[in-house]
């Protein structure tokens, strides 16, 4: 998968956020084979000095960075955030999230598209986290953006692909453009569900940080977003009503 | 001069960004800064003065999804 010119193996992007502890998380990134991770940036103490170890930890893992404007509720936070995480990290790329809504984390999208079209212009490369709505997803493509990350769920809630339909209209409307579903994953099935709608890639955190053991779930989410590529690129069969009998009919020995 | 470094008030003798970054322990970290909700790159930071009352956010690299 090509993401701003930049060929990615692994489809599986991973969160390294609530992990029990940083030999776990780099159990799990490892594990999951991620190509890319996401990160922030967060207030740093001179004496404690946690963003360092963190930072080292991370580039010792060898995997790409991007950093994310997680928490901003305004456009200028969002902003001046992204730019200092070009500094730090290095890269163009920025997850874009304006969140307007604290209880859903739901964005944005009027300030989201707004960011997207200064940052953008900036030379940013942006990776907005959007709802499935089609035309924010089109004023956000005018504003620069050449990958486009709905939400499957809220974040954090575990609960998959709410809206279906939604993502598969986004998938329909967009052929060209890579689309990652961002958020609201908790089991490896609903990653498969993403990838088996043609989604390009999948993008989650707590569903693999909150497990029991998360570099085993980190396996399974990889394995789970192989297989519904695979199957997407297989075409799936259409699905019916009632049954059709999968055994030959014409054939069959008259016994009654 | 009295300033508030991430949300703490500091007594801070500094006439600009870099000589606070030295002054606070930050020297030879990788941290960002804005100052007054402004990012200031680590190039301008010795070109950034100081003055009372300055919004100084110093942040690093973190967990994030």
């Amino acid at each position: 998968m090509r993401l701003y010119e930049i060929e990615i193996e692994s489809r599986l992007l991973l969160g390294t956020s609530q992990y029990p502890s940083p030999a776990i998380l780099a159990d799990a990134v490892r594990a999951s084979a991620a190509g890319i991770v996401t990160v922030s940036l967060r207030r740093e103490a001179a004496r404690l000095r946690e963003g360092q170890d963190f930072w080292r930890l991370i580039r010792e893992l060898g995997v790409r960075v991007l950093p994310n404007t997680a928490g901003c509720h305004s456009v200028k936070e969002a902003m001046t955030t992204a730019e200092m995480a070009r500094e730090i990290f290095d890269t163009a790329w920025i997850k874009l999230e304006v969140i307007g809504e604290a209880d859903t984390l739901q964005p944005d999208v009027f300030g989201l598209v707004e960011a997207a079209r200064n940052l953008s212009a900036d030379g940013f490369e942006v990776f907005p986290y959007m709802t499935e709505d089609l035309v924010v997803a089109e004023k956000l493509v005018e504003a620069g953006c050449r990958v486009l990350m709905p939400w499957g769920a809220p974040i954090g809630s575990g609960r998959g692909l709410n809206n279906v339909f939604g993502l598969r209209a986004l998938r329909a409307h967009f052929p060209e453009i890579p689309l990652i579903v961002d958020a609201g994953i908790g089991l490896p099935s609903h990653a498969a569900a993403a990838m088996e709608l043609g989604y390009d890639a999948v993008l989650l955190n707590t569903a693999v940080a909150k497990a029991g053991d998360p570099a085993a779930m980190a396996r399974a989410m990889a394995q789970a977003i192989e297989a519904g590529r695979t199957a997407y690129l297989a075409g799936p069969m259409e699905p019916r009503d009632m049954a059709a009998p999968s055994t030959p009919v014409l054939g069959k020995a008259h016994l009654s | 001069m009295r300033i508030t470094v991430n949300g703490e008030a500091k007594e801070i003798a500094a006439a600009n960004l870099a000589e606070a970054l030295a002054a606070l322990d930050y020297a030879d970290a990788i941290v960002a800064t804005a100052l007054n909700g402004e990012f200031v790159p680590a190039r301008k930071r010795e070109a950034a003065g100081l003055k009372e009352g300055d919004r100084l956010e110093i942040v690093a690299p973190r967990q994030g999804g």
